[in-house]
């Protein structure tokens, strides 16, 4: 057997805190061979981010590494830096999650690229211009030659992170460490990322490790994976192996607990109830419009419309769910804002039970909050630091239902705890003392507490586990069930909004491309962005993502300031000036309940 | 909804259950200063000076006024240079002043006027600072504006020119010094607290907030003040030790208290007119002076660490 490009024997990382030490690799043993794909999956705080850092030399101060990495047969833990930074960067380099804290603003990625390459190789500035233009070809970044010379916040989220990869390719190195690469983008440019790595790895033979809490990515692109869970490695295979017949309950838990997009009703999940066929209208969005001056240019700037939320219309029944989806900067949660009365429209209507929000005070508005609640994003934000948790559930009750007693209020606080799954004897504590899933729940408890008859969930899910993610998402569709609430559900994740919603909205810069009931919209996609969208979700399934026709390149997210933007679908009715009022794509009825923008 | 017999009953069984007592971040913040060394021995030795100022000098066998004609310039008797006028006797445990007053006991009422002003001028500045920046953070946009470039146009006055106006065109008093300082200590603080306000504001349980129906004032008296405590604690331990040394400096320039009654800055004063004849004039208020501002930095010190650790 040829040596392996990086073995690690019983690697152990130690923490030392000042509430003790941390130990958070646990004697951890993998090989990685030439042009194989590694997947390492785990849910946060596996340790699984630790285990490459250590092996670069890369761990926090108060970290300690112990075992053995041998790169090529040669031992590098604990090599002095000097020795190491002629492997990284050169044979071993890394691409990290958030590409832009990884490039650096003042300099052009030209420039950049061509720095890392000649301190590695040592070239002439011509030959390392010519090879960095290869590699960012390489990795279909179009237009190169004028790329170079943009800095790195002129580029989009997706163009970053393939800079970030032609940085870490352009000297040609054996191995390449992915640390979630493709977690903070949008699915369509997640499925263009891990196309170019899947590229690298059959072409230039370059060996990759990738990790990720996304078994969909894993499924995609990895040969072996590896589950960790607490820091040590609980099941390891070949791909088709781990996901068709996984051995280790923590496997089986993760893989059940992936929501697919091509499985919506699994058993052993909550289903969603049916919606009642009489059940009335609560909600009537008309035409809304949601706008925000923005500054071009210098002192004397003109002030542009970002145009957020451009025109949307829809209505949505009692007791039933609504899944909003689109990319980031789409206005899910300018929406979601601006139906609450957060926000101020520009223009159109919000018709809450026959009764129009627009004209209605402050005052009126706070006394209609008892009927429309948000649950938040980031749960540890979302709750205020220096309240008890049991004081942030109260809160709502507190000001709007103002005649209850001290005693009423704690006793449907805990009643409302225990609804939601946590422990009522925890009502004196603190948000920073919880887990991101338990915070969420605080979150939904407060959201719940005073009964509304409409919850929206913005991203509720977004920054949580799969394991918690299904966990937060049945607890939704049970408390539906029990309360008989609507909700509106906003989410960048095709798959979860397949479970929970009876309808979807697919959002594109302000505006509906497409509106129908889950199995209209999955199942038969009208619209050319929907069906990319759909296409570019990852399934956790190993052949079904071999077999998976490449996307080919779609341009990103073209700036909403300009007024061509929303026409990408509809070029033939373009007109050619980035300010001139254009053509609106109507929404057509195709099917009963089916309305899709139109589109050439 | 719920039954109000229900509720009533599940109010009788929470009762009964055994609350987790929560750690409040102020709890954390708490442990944290209290493992910190140097503040907590801050805290004893500045308790022990403030306890001393307030008590020992009703105790002490000689006044700040009472004079003694025999004992003019005389070094305490433990005093190890022998080479001075004369030795004091008896109490005199710091030595004695240039009109034979007991040294150690006119440091007392220095450090309980230094301390005084220290507090007063402070919280002064406190009180406006954080109404008028805690107002310009939550409005924001054009009253911000305003109010913070009157901030910035006071900021630009010279601040001995600014005092000279004051005593000249009022009387020189006690007072005037409270007025004098806190109303330039407290800029700094308005721009602290209007910074802090407006991060928080974009925080999102501000916005749950208001999604919850919380009013304005609600708002800003429940969400926003707690969460801009904790800079501001750490900036007024921060303040005092300033204050205490802008009141030596004008008194230091004869603007500040008047005799008999006296502060560190008089003292320290006096005591560098003296310097070659007696040293302990000097040396002993400018110590005692000197371990104050320490204590008080090393507490400021330990709270940013205790109260911010992310800040580090």
């Amino acid at each position: 057997m040829a040596t392996p490009i990086l073995e690690v024997k019983n690697l152990n990382v130690r923490f030392s805190t000042p509430d003790g030490e941390v130990h958070a690799v646990k004697d951890v043993n993998f090989r990685i061979d030439e042009g194989e794909c590694l997947g390492v999956v785990g849910e946060s705080g596996s340790g699984k981010s630790q285990l490459f850092l250590s092996t670069l030399g890369l761990l926090a101060g108060n970290g300690s590494a112990t075992g053995s990495v041998l790169y090529r047969g040669r031992e590098i833990l604990g090599l002095p830096d000097k020795q190491l930074n002629e492997l990284r960067g050169s044979k071993i380099t890394m691409i990290f999650q958030d590409p832009l804290t990884s490039l650096t603003p003042h300099m052009t990625i030209g420039a950049q690229l061509i720095e890392t390459l000649r301190v590695h190789r040592r070239v002439q500035s011509e030959e390392a211009e010519r090879r960095v233009l290869e590699t960012l070809e390489l990795v279909r970044i179009p237009e190169a030659k004028q790329r170079m010379r943009q800095y790195p916040h002129e580029l989009s989220g997706g163009m970053r992170q393939r800079v970030m990869i032609a940085m870490a390719t352009v000297c040609g190195p054996d191995l390449l460490i992915a640390d979630e690469p493709t977690t903070a983008l949008d699915v369509t440019v997640q499925a263009q990322i891990l196309d170019i790595m899947r590229d690298l790895k059959n072409e230039l033979k370059t060996a990759i490790a990738i990790v990720s809490h996304d078994m969909g990515v894993i499924a995609g692109l990895a040969d072996y994976v590896q589950v960790m869970r607490y820091g040590e490695i609980v099941e390891t295979g070949k791909v088709d192996r781990i996901f068709y017949t996984p051995q280790h309950p923590y496997t089986k838990m993760l893989l059940d607990a992936m929501p697919r997009i091509d499985q919506p009703d699994r058993r052993g999940h909550a289903h969603l109830a049916p919606l009642a066929e009489n059940a009335k209208t609560l909600l009537d969005v008309r035409d809304l419009k949601v706008h925000f001056p923005v500054k071009t240019g210098g002192v004397f700037a003109k002030r542009k419309p970002l145009r957020a939320v451009d025109g949307v219309s829809f209505t949505l029944r009692q007791g039933e769910t609504l899944g909003v989806v689109g990319e980031s900067g789409c206005g899910k949660s300018t929406l979601a804002r601006a139906v609450l009365k957060l926000l101020p429209e520009t223009d159109g209507a919000v018709v809450w039970c026959g009764r129009d929000l627009g004209p209605m005070q402050r005052e009126e508005i706070r006394k209609l909050r008892g009927e429309l609640q948000i649950v938040f994003q980031d749960p540890l934000a979302s709750l205020d630091p220096r309240m008890t948790i049991g004081q942030s559930i109260a809160e709502p009750l507190r000001t709007l239902r103002p005649e209850l007693s001290r005693r009423d209020i704690r006793a449907q606080v805990g009643e409302m705890m225990e609804r939601v799954g946590l422990d009522p004897a925890w009502i004196n504590r603190y948000p920073h003392e919880f887990s991101g899933g338990q915070n969420q729940r605080v979150g939904i408890a407060r959201a719940m507490i005073v009964k509304p008859r409409l919850v929206i969930c913005d991203e509720a899910v977004s920054a949580l586990d799969v394991s918690i993610q299904a966990q937060i998402v049945e607890l939704l569709v049970r408390l539906q069930a029990e309360f008989g609430m609507s909700l509106i559900f906003i989410s960048h994740d095709l798959s979860v909004v397949r479970q929970i919603s009876h309808r979807v909205m697919v959002l594109y810069l302000g505006r509906v491309v497409e509106l129908a009931s889950r199995e209209a919209i999955y199942e038969n996609p009208r619209h050319p962005y929907t069906r990319a969208l759909i296409s570019a979700v990852p399934v956790p399934d190993p052949k079904l993502e071999r077999a998976k026709p490449r996307a080919k390149i779609a341009l990103d997210l073209p700036s909403p300031l300009d007024t061509r933007a929303q026409l990408t679908f509809l070029k033939s009715k373009v007109t050619d000036d980035p300010d001139a009022v254009q053509y609106r794509p109507q929404l057509i009825e195709v099917a009963p309940g089916h309305l899709v923008a139109e589109h050439d | 909804m719920i039954a109000t017999g229900a509720s009533a009953a599940n109010a009788e069984a929470m009762t009964k259950t055994q609350f987790v007592q929560g750690r409040s971040l102020w709890v954390d913040a708490r442990r944290r200063l209290f493992r910190n060394k140097a503040a907590l021995v801050s805290m004893i030795v500045l308790a022990l000076i403030t306890l001393a100022a307030i008590f020992l000098p009703l105790v002490w066998p000689y006044g700040y006024e009472d004079i003694d004609y025999a004992l003019v310039n005389c070094a305490p008797d433990w005093w190890p240079d022998p080479d001075v006028l004369c030795h004091s006797g008896g109490w005199h445990i710091f030595g004695s002043d240039n009109i034979g007053r007991d040294l150690f006991v006119r440091v007392l009422y220095g450090a309980r006027v230094s301390l005084a002003v220290g507090l007063v001028a402070t919280l002064v500045s406190l009180v406006i600072g954080v109404a008028y920046g805690a107002t310009a953070g939550f409005l924001g946009g054009v009253a911000d504006n305003l109010m913070m470039r009157v901030v910035d146009i006071l900021y630009s006055l010279p601040f001995i020119f600014f005092v000279i106006i004051l005593m000249v065109v009022f009387q020189q008093s006690f007072i005037l010094l409270f007025v004098a300082i806190g109303a330039v200590e407290w800029l700094t603080m308005a721009r602290i607290v209007r910074g802090q306000t407006l991060s928080i504001k974009q925080q999102e349980f501000i916005e749950a907030a208001r999604a919850a129906g919380v009013s304005q004032s609600g708002i800003i008296g429940r969400h926003i003040v707690p969460n801009v405590v904790g800079p501001v604690i750490i900036y007024v331990t921060l303040t005092i030790p300033s204050v205490i040394l802008s009141e030596s400096f004008l008194s230091f320039l004869g603007l500040g208290i008047r005799e008999p009654l006296t502060s560190w800055g008089v003292l320290i004063s006096d005591g560098a007119n003296q310097l070659e004849t007696a040293p302990w004039m000097l040396i002993f208020p400018a110590l005692l002076m000197a371990v104050t501002l320490f204590c008080f930095n090393f507490i400021g010190d330990g709270l940013r660490d205790a109260l911010d650790p992310k800040d580090r």
